[in-house]
C-alpha cells in the first residue's frame, strides 16, 4: 500500500477543496487525515493518503489550474501514542519578529511535542496557539519559561491544562 | 431521592463508532418492563467496571433505547451530583448557563472535541422500575454528563456538536 503526503496550495476560491478531493478520489485515494485552512487568503491542504501511486496521484493533481501541490511517497506511521498531558499554549501581543522560534524553543527544550499549531496576524495584533504533549510535572517549570520568553518579547502567554472528560 | 437501588446487572462490552446504533434515535421505553430494568442495571454494571466512566446510554451497549446511567460523584467538576442514577425517556426541558468545554466519549475513544454544554439544566424523566415521573435540577459537570448521554438516546455523538474544525483532537490519555 502506497501512503502519500500531499500539499496543495492556492487562491482561495469556491469549490477547490471539491476539486482537490474529486481527482484524487478519481484514481481511487483513500484521505486518512487531512487539514485545510486559508492563511491570509490562500487556501492550502495537507493530507494523507493512500490507494494511488505516487504517479497516478500526480496526474490527477496535474488537471488543477492555478494551485502549487507536491505528492510524495511516505511510510506509514503507527499513531504515536503521546505519553504525556495534553496543554495548550496561548501567546498574543504586538508582532514583532521570532516569537514562533522563541516560544517554540522553549516548548521544545521542556521537552514539550507540538502536535498543533496556529498563528494569526490580524492588524498589528500577533496570535500563536499551540497544543502540545507534555511529561507529567513539567508544566510548572516550562510555565515560568514561558513566562520569561514572553517578557522578553513583550508579549502575554498563558499555558493551561487541556482538561477532557470521559463521558 | 432518584438514586438507582435496582437489582445487580451484568458487565456488557460497549459499542464503538461507527455503528449503526450510535446514529440511530432510540426508542422510548416502558420503565416498568423488567427487560428495561434490566438494562438500566446493565448499563449501572458496566459503567461501574469503565475506568474514569461517568455515564453510559443504552446506545454503547447496542441497545437502540433511552435509557442511560449517571455516577459523577466524586467527580473534582462536579457540584450538585444525585449519586448513581438511571433515567428512562429523558428530556431537557430548561437549559442555561452554556459553557464550552471539551469532553471525550467511551464509543468514540480516540478522539476528544470542544462542545457547548449548558451549564445548568432541568430533566424530566422517568425512573426505571416504578415509573416514577421526576424532575432532575442539576448544574456543572452533571449537567454536562446528562446532556451527553441524552444526545446517545438521540442518536447523537459529541462529534455531532464540536465547535469548529480545529475542535477536535487526538485523545492523548488513555485512563
Amino acid at each position: 500500500m502506497h501512503e502519500l503526503a500531499i500539499t496543495v496550495i492556492g487562491p482561495d476560491r469556491t469549490g477547490i477543496v471539491a476539486d482537490v478531493a474529486e481527482a484524487l478520489a478519481g484514481v481511487g485515494a483513500n484521505l486518512t487525515d487531512s487539514t485545510m485552512t486559508r492563511l491570509r487568503g490562500h487556501f492550502t491542504m495537507t493530507l494523507i493518503c493512500n490507494g494511488p501511486s505516487l504517479v497516478e496521484a500526480r496526474e490527477a493533481l496535474s488537471g488543477l489550474v492555478d494551485v502549487v501541490w507536491e505528492v510524495r511517497s511516505v511510510s506509514p506511521e503507527s499513531d504515536k501514542s503521546d505519553k504525556g498531558q495534553p496543554y495548550v499554549v496561548s501567546v498574543h501581543g504586538a508582532d514583532r519578529l521570532g516569537i514562533v522560534s522563541a516560544v517554540t524553543r522553549v516548548v521544545s527544550a521542556a521537552g514539550g511535542n507540538i502536535t498543533d499549531l496556529s498563528t494569526r496576524l490580524t492588524g498589528t495584533l500577533y496570535v500563536l496557539i499551540a497544543e502540545i504533549d507534555l511529561a507529567d510535572g513539567a508544566a510548572e517549570e516550562l510555565a515560568e519559561q514561558l513566562a520569561v520568553a514572553a517578557a522578553e518579547l513583550g508579549v502575554e502567554v498563558s499555558l493551561r491544562h487541556a482538561d477532557s472528560e470521559l463521558l | 431521592m432518584i438514586a438507582w437501588d435496582g437489582p445487580s446487572g451484568s458487565v456488557l462490552p460497549v459499542v464503538t463508532a461507527p455503528s449503526t446504533v450510535l446514529s440511530t434515535v432510540g426508542d422510548e421505553v416502558d420503565p416498568a418492563d423488567p427487560a428495561v430494568v434490566q438494562l438500566a442495571a446493565d448499563l449501572v454494571a458496566t459503567m461501574k467496571v469503565s475506568p474514569g466512566c461517568v455515564g453510559l446510554a443504552a446506545p454503547q451497549v447496542g441497545v437502540g433505547a433511552q435509557v442511560f446511567a449517571v455516577d459523577v460523584t466524586g467527580h473534582p467538576k462536579a457540584a450538585t451530583t444525585h449519586g448513581v442514577f438511571v433515567l428512562c425517556n429523558a428530556k431537557i426541558i430548561e437549559a442555561s448557563r452554556w459553557k464550552a468545554g471539551r469532553e471525550g466519549c467511551m464509543s468514540v475513544p480516540d478522539l476528544t472535541g470542544d462542545v457547548k454544554r449548558a451549564g445548568r439544566i432541568v430533566v424530566a424523566a422517568t425512573l426505571p422500575g416504578s415509573g416514577e415521573e421526576v424532575t432532575v435540577t442539576t448544574d456543572a459537570f452533571e449537567a454536562r454528563a446528562l446532556q451527553h448521554e441524552i444526545d446517545h438516546c438521540a442518536g447523537k455523538l459529541f462529534l455531532d456538536r464540536v465547535a469548529g474544525a480545529h475542535a477536535i483532537y487526538q485523545r492523548k490519555v488513555y485512563l
